[in-house]
């Protein structure tokens, strides 16, 4: 589920269809009830942004209440979608948080800088600047393009920066202590899900069983990325060990394609647009889709320090409120051509228009002369779910970059703000009830964030036990 | 006869330029018309994929594109896009900013080495070690420390166009002929006095020469760091062009930083010029 999706949708996409007057429900009625939800969305839609950010509070206080979607089906389905939306504001006011998140105070601080790496998994934070969608919120801000995953870092730690675009595990590593001092991070939002790739030299057109790839040079955005994890994942799951099989290289995504063109590297699992210039140069081809690894996992964050929160937390909320409503926007499938025309200037992307175009609308060119078409080939959903970052800690766990006990609980709590209207139930002294997780599977594995330990020992090729 | 030289080099210099134009041209415009493809796909894909044309672009390329940016040097689209000449223009002010520090940490302790042997060899031990360090491997250690990036990218330029001056100042200083020394001495010249009317117009051409090679060093480093960084100036220029996989734009800023190069040295000669005396 999304978190632009209904939480109070009873039917959900668990239910069976079968048939109706269009083809698409089980049943007639449930076709009824989504002829009236579509025009519900179209009032939503009408209704504008402050309840679009009431709907995203909501989605997280039904989930903090109903960890279970199950459960919380069966609730809103006995009691009704409206008197459970009641009965959840009795014991939380969800107005008030709304309002909290949505017009806030005035910013402490309205010129703002936020620092982003050129690749389409900072579309939101980018995009945020010439639609608007800062200004809008009072906010002057300044994106400021960085050099690199280790500079945005130092730069953000230096305060040069108010918040940035980062890997979503670099906030875990840096308040960890990982590779720098540790300093408490935080992460209110994810930017993108899926949107990268793996992108192998034309070369090795014919080796498309990873088993054959013993040898070959890999790169990989940084040591702290989802690439990093969704790669060693791969090779392991087709029986390569990623730290003796094969070479990992960190590598800053522009320097991939000039290396893959170099026949430096055999390949690399990097952020799009990298991925589908290297197809556009007509220098590699797509392997596969990071999707096709983990569908809907997450890649980039927009991440700020916990002090930033804490010292301007109206600064922060509007500027939240700007990638929520970002993000929104560019969930829409509709709207990302303009997206990614907006983003390509050299000012921001400094890319190719017709590469941002196949990777945003998911109708691409595979580099083997086929037109492939995906959707879903990145979507933008910024809820930060909790599981993710027990996820991460697993895998940091697994090959050695975290060493002894972990709390993945509770690291995954601090760094992971998974709703604001959870941050303020704590600081309004109540206990929010346990934190709403989300299973996936990765690659058909099911992983369930409350066992991290026995999904650790479950794997044959890992570092540490 | 001097007159024919001059004449009969620019000759040769103009020859080896359109030599070097002309395979330089016949090298890319090669390359095969690329294979069939559904014009579907065709469109998703680049001109490199679709008609074979070589990745690297030819000397009308990167001519129409250094036009394109001497005629608008000036232009702000942006944080992160600026004209070409503001790019320059932040390079110059922090290869400046670095120099002229260096410049005031480094004459007047040559000095103080060229003078005393004593300190000459205390301090010889420290020169010599951080001399041959990289400029660039300071970075991450000033940016942790300075906390400021493009304070960082100036106390980058300081280290490294400290050294040259230095010991150049110091080894001028300490080779003044000793007849002109003995000669004030004999005359009974104050320190102060000796120091400015005898050992700095002496030392002067060996001091300028060191600083010569610093500045050269500095517009070296100054490229590479603000690689690094980012934000602006000429270095950043060539990153965010590379990013884009841009090589037209990044030998453009090549020639550009080679000539802004060569500008800074020969101010630096003509000061070289200036100071020399006969003897």
């Amino acid at each position: 589920m999304s978190t632009f999706d209904n939480p109070f949708d009873t039917e959900g996409k668990a239910t069976k269809r079968c048939g109706c007057s269009c083809g698409a429900h089980s049943t007639q009625a449930e076709h009824d009830a989504a002829v009236s939800r579509a025009k519900a969305e179209a009032e939503f839609l009408k209704a504008g942004e402050d309840a679009r950010v009431r709907r995203v509070v909501e989605a997280g206080l039904m989930r903090a209440v109903f960890p279970n979607p199950v459960q919380r089906r069966a609730f809103i389905k006995a009691v009704g979608a409206t008197t459970a939306a009641a009965a959840i504001a009795q014991v939380f006011p969800i107005l008030t948080a709304a309002d909290a998140l949505a017009a806030g105070g005035v910013p402490e601080k309205k010129d703002l800088k936020v620092g982003f790496i050129p690749i389409t998994c900072a579309t939101p934070i980018i995009m945020a600047h010439p639609m608007g969608f800062y200004s809008k919120q009072g906010l002057n801000v300044e994106v400021v393009k960085t050099a690199g995953w280790a500079v945005i870092r130092d730069k953000t730690l230096n305060k040069e920066y108010d918040a940035a675009h980062m890997l979503s595990p670099m906030p875990l590593a840096i308040s960890l202590g990982l590779g720098s001092t540790a300093v408490p991070f935080t992460v209110p939002a994810i930017e993108n899900v899926n949107g990268q790739a793996i992108t192998l030299a034309m070369k090795h057109k014919d080796k498309r069983d990873p088993k054959q790839w013993k040898g070959f040079k890999f790169a990989i955005p940084f040591d702290y990325s989802m690439h990093n994890y969704l790669l060693r994942y791969y090779l392991a799951e087709h029986g390569l060990d990623p730290d003796t099989d094969v070479q990992l290289r960190s590598v800053p995504p522009p320097e991939m394609v000039a290396n893959l063109r170099a026949e430096n590297i055999d390949g690399f699992l990097a952020p799009d647009n990298i991925c589908q210039r290297a197809i556009f140069d007509g220098v590699g081809f797509n392997h596969i889709l990071s999707k096709e690894i983990w569908d809907g996992h997450p890649c980039c964050a927009f991440a700020a320090s916990k002090a930033f929160v804490t010292e301007s937390p109206n600064s922060y909320g509007a500027l939240l409120r700007s990638i929520i409503e970002a993000a929104a926007f560019a969930s829409k499938a509709e709207n990302r051509k303009q997206i990614a025309e907006a983003i390509a200037p050299a000012n921001y992307l400094n890319a190719p228009v017709t590469v941002l175009e196949q990777v945003l609308t998911g109708t691409y060119a595979d580099g083997l002369g086929e037109v492939k078409k995906d959707p879903n080939r990145v979507t933008f959903d910024p809820f930060p779910w909790e599981s993710f970052a027990v996820w991460m800690l697993t895998q940091m766990k697994r090959w050695g970059q975290l060493k002894g006990d972990v709390d993945y609980q509770g690291i995954a709590k601090e760094v992971f703000l998974q709703t604001d209207a959870v941050r303020l139930m704590k600081e309004a002294g109540l206990t929010p009830p346990t934190a709403s997780t989300k299973t996936f599977a990765v690659m058909g594995k099911t992983f369930d964030p409350s066992k991290p330990k026995e999904y650790l020992d479950s794997f044959a090729i890992k570092r540490s036990t | 006869m001097t007159q024919s030289i001059e004449v009969r080099a620019s000759l040769v210099s103009a020859l080896i330029l359109v030599t070097f134009l002309l395979v330089w041209h016949l090298a890319v415009t090669g390359g095969g018309s690329g294979q069939a493809m559904d014009p579907e796909y065709a469109k998703l894909m680049g001109i490199t994929a679709t008609q074979g044309k070589s990745a690297m672009p030819g000397p009308l390329d990167v001519g129409a594109t250094l036009w394109g940016h001497i005629k608008d040097p000036f232009y702000v689209r942006g944080t992160n896009d600026v004209g070409l000449g503001l790019q320059l223009g932040h390079s110059i002010m922090r290869v400046m900013a670095g120099y002229l520090l260096a410049m005031a940490v480094a004459i007047p302790v040559g000095f103080l080495i060229g003078m005393s042997p004593l300190m000459s060899r205390a301090l010889d031990p420290f020169i010599q070690v951080l001399k041959p360090i990289s400029p660039l491997a300071w970075m991450p250690l000033a940016l942790y420390t300075i906390k400021d990036s493009g304070t960082s990218a100036i106390f980058v330029i300081f280290i490294c166009s400290i050294w040259p001056m230095l010991i150049n100042t110091a080894f001028g200083v300490a080779n003044v002929r000793k007849e002109w020394i003995n000669v004030a001495r004999t005359l009974e010249v104050g320190p102060l006095r000796k120091a400015f009317t005898v050992i700095l117009p002496a030392a002067a051409p060996t001091i300028v020469t060191g600083m010569r090679i610093s500045i050269g060093i500095a517009w070296l480093v100054i490229v590479a760091a603000e690689m690094l960084v980012g934000g602006t100036g000429i270095g950043y220029f060539v990153w965010n062009e590379w990013n884009n996989l841009s090589i037209t734009n990044v030998i453009t800023a090549i020639l550009v930083i080679g000539f802004v190069g060569m500008l800074l040295d020969q101010g630096l000669a003509r000061l070289g010029r200036f100071v020399t005396f006969p003897e």
